[in-house]
């Protein structure tokens, strides 16, 4: 009696526990399926569907209809051979390149300088920086649009109070040039927190024993940079730099909105403006389609550096 | 003779008051270094910060001082004017509400999902996990021009363009991988000898987790529906692209908009509206932005 209830019992324990220890592997990926579903419901369809859109004549038409019409590698074929599409590329190349420099480049200056300033203006400087970066972008681009405003922007009324030149009633979003660099102005400015803060961090992690040494042994503030503290830096300043240009790479709302909706045109399209009139404005959605694989895939390519680094981060931890 | 004849004696030991000298000399240069550097950090400060200056303080001045070619830098005559103004624009209070809506279900929907992926990455070990964080970080970096066509196209078809959820769901495309990203590291911050302990006390895993973890990982919650909140709130894309009417609107594409097209710039309005913008998101991010900045550059530096 006893031992067929124990027998029972044991058995009876048994099954579950091996349910429950399947039931345990199975917990991480329960606990990944929400994101999962809804990644793949409102990116993975989409992304799909903009793969096929990128082979159809997909305009207003076929929007109502919801049926786009095959047409195979003419959206292709005509964005590649599409004079604007290159230029566009181009430019934005450049741009991107301008706005990562100066971003990098003025942001770890601050960085050292924060490093070598009294603590109160420290304070001061980090308050002002977390404030910039706390900027929302069109917020942003208002104030801009009204600082460099032709008639009154106090841009103009500085630069001739400061003897630069006279530049009454100048008007900054004349040419290209000038408009992509007040764009730059406005994206360096709000970017340049970031890296500040960043870089700061990463110079607390810098010995002060190996710097000391260095400069004992005779060496500048060039050259200490360049053998010390640099290569400490560098994995921060590659993550810095790869994730810039992704973000500048891509930029939409500050030339979009500051250069403004009834100015943006082929004469200075960036790649994130141009896919946008070409695609959503102009409701060509297959063309449009072909763009943004084009550009996604370009910044894919770039990700790569950016994603390995994290991912090894991300194991090591 | 003796070595300690020879060694005894100090070089001739400089007059103390010429080491004092030169060490007050060093000094000195050393201060005025400092001072130069202070002066020039006050000079990179108030260049930094000017913008935000001069929104506020246009958008407190009478028109007079705005629209006058000599600026004035800081009004004697402050005025509230322009708030009044900016409010009273048709469609204000409306935005307000739809932003409120979308940012609220965006953190709501978007922190539960998030967290639970979140415990799954920093708390086991599974097969497929690398490709999950492929994945999450992959999504961080698609850049939203390249996305709008697709997504539009997509909700086109399920009636939920001009929606507010719509713009929900988009939302939480950009800021799901964001939040996960976010969370594990915060999660990942918690010795596991503290859980470890508390199952050793006899507490099941999950009533470790509850009673652990959580409140622990309870600031990083908080930090992380902060920085989606303000995401969201500021998110001008495909708000702009989804909701079509000006009634449903969320506040950003509304600022956006308050020029429109008039010669006439109302610069005080756009200004205090500019401000009201701004506030909500200044506020909320000065209480977290040392718990988030490291988020993206997560074990490059150890915050």
């Amino acid at each position: 009696m006893t031992v067929a209830a124990e027998s029972s019992t044991i058995r009876s324990r048994r099954r579950p526990r091996t349910v429950r220890r399947a039931l345990r592997g199975s917990v991480p990926y329960l606990l990944i399926l929400p994101v999962i579903v809804v990644i793949t419901a409102i990116l993975g369809y989409p992304l799909y569907k903009l793969v096929t859109l990128s082979f159809q004549q997909y305009g207003l038409p076929e929007l109502i209809l919801r049926q786009g019409v095959w047409i195979g590698f003419d959206n292709y074929s005509s964005v590649l051979q599409d004079e604007v599409f290159w230029r566009t590329l181009l430019r934005t190349m450049i741009f991107t390149v301008a706005n990562v420099g100066l971003t990098i480049v003025l942001g770890t200056s601050i960085a050292f300088l924060l490093v070598r300033v009294s603590t109160w203006v420290r304070v001061l400087l980090t308050a002002g920086l977390v404030l910039v970066w706390s900027m929302p972008a069109v917020v942003a681009v208002q104030v801009w649009y009204w600082m460099t405003n032709f008639q009154n922007g106090i841009l103009n009324h500085v630069l001739t109070e400061l003897g630069v030149g006279d530049y009454t009633q100048h008007d900054w979003y004349a040419s290209t040039f000038s408009k992509l660099a007040m764009v730059t102005l406005l994206i360096v400015w709000g970017a340049i927190p970031f890296v500040t803060i960043t870089v700061y961090a990463g110079l607390a992690q810098v010995p002060r024993e190996l710097v000391q040494a260095a400069e004992i042994d005779g060496a500048g503030p060039l050259r200490v940079f360049r053998d010390v503290t640099f290569p400490i830096l560098k994995p921060i300043f590659l993550i810095l730099t790869s994730l810039s240009i992704i973000w500048d790479f891509g930029v939409f709302t500050q030339p979009y909105l500051l250069i403004g909706a009834s100015h943006v045109d082929t004469t200075n399209y960036l790649m994130g403006v141009y896919v946008f009139i070409e695609g959503y404005a102009h409701s060509d959605f297959g063309r449009g389609a072909a763009i943004s694989l084009l550009m996604l895939l370009m910044v894919a390519a770039m990700s790569v550096v950016y994603v390995r680094r994290m991912v090894k981060m991300g194991e090591t931890r | 003779m003796s070595t300690a004849s020879e060694s005894a004696p100090r070089p001739p030991a400089p007059a103390p008051v010429a080491r004092r000298a030169a060490l007050v000399r060093r000094e000195r240069r050393r201060r005025a270094r400092r001072l130069a550097w202070n002066v020039v950090g006050l000079v990179v400060f108030a260049t930094l910060v000017f913008p935000v200056f001069w929104m506020i303080s246009t958008a407190l001045k009478p028109d007079t001082e705005i629209n006058s070619l000599a600026p004035t830098w800081l009004s004697t005559d402050t005025t509230f004017q322009h708030f009044r103004d900016a409010i009273a624009r048709p469609y204000f209070w409306d935005t307000v509400k739809n932003s409120l809506i979308v940012v609220g279900a965006v953190v709501a929907l978007s922190m539960v999902v998030a967290f639970l992926a979140a415990v799954a990455l920093a708390k086991y070990r599974f097969t497929g996990n690398k490709l999950f964080v492929v994945l999450v970080i992959g999504i961080l970096m698609l850049p939203q021009a390249g996305l709008v066509i697709p997504l539009y196209v997509v909700l086109a078809r399920y009636g939920l363009t001009n929606e507010l959820m719509g713009l929900v769901l988009t939302h939480m495309v950009i800021l799901l991988p964001f939040a996960v990203w976010t969370l594990r590291g915060f999660i990942l911050g918690i010795p596991r000898e503290l859980e470890e302990a508390a199952m050793v006390d006899g507490s099941s895993r999950l009533g470790a987790f509850v009673r652990i973890l959580l409140p622990l990982v309870a600031p990083g919650l908080v930090a992380t529906s902060v920085f989606v909140f303000i995401t969201s709130w500021n998110e001008y894309i495909f708000a702009n692209v989804i909701l079509t009417d000006q009634s449903n609107h969320t506040l950003t594409v509304w600022l956006s908009y308050f020029y429109g097209t008039s010669r006439n710039v109302d610069w005080g309005g756009l200004m205090a509206a500019s401000t009201l913008t701004a506030i909500p998101v200044v506020i909320f991010f000065l209480l977290v932005q040392r718990k988030i900045a490291f988020g993206l550059t997560a074990g490059a530096v150890k915050a």
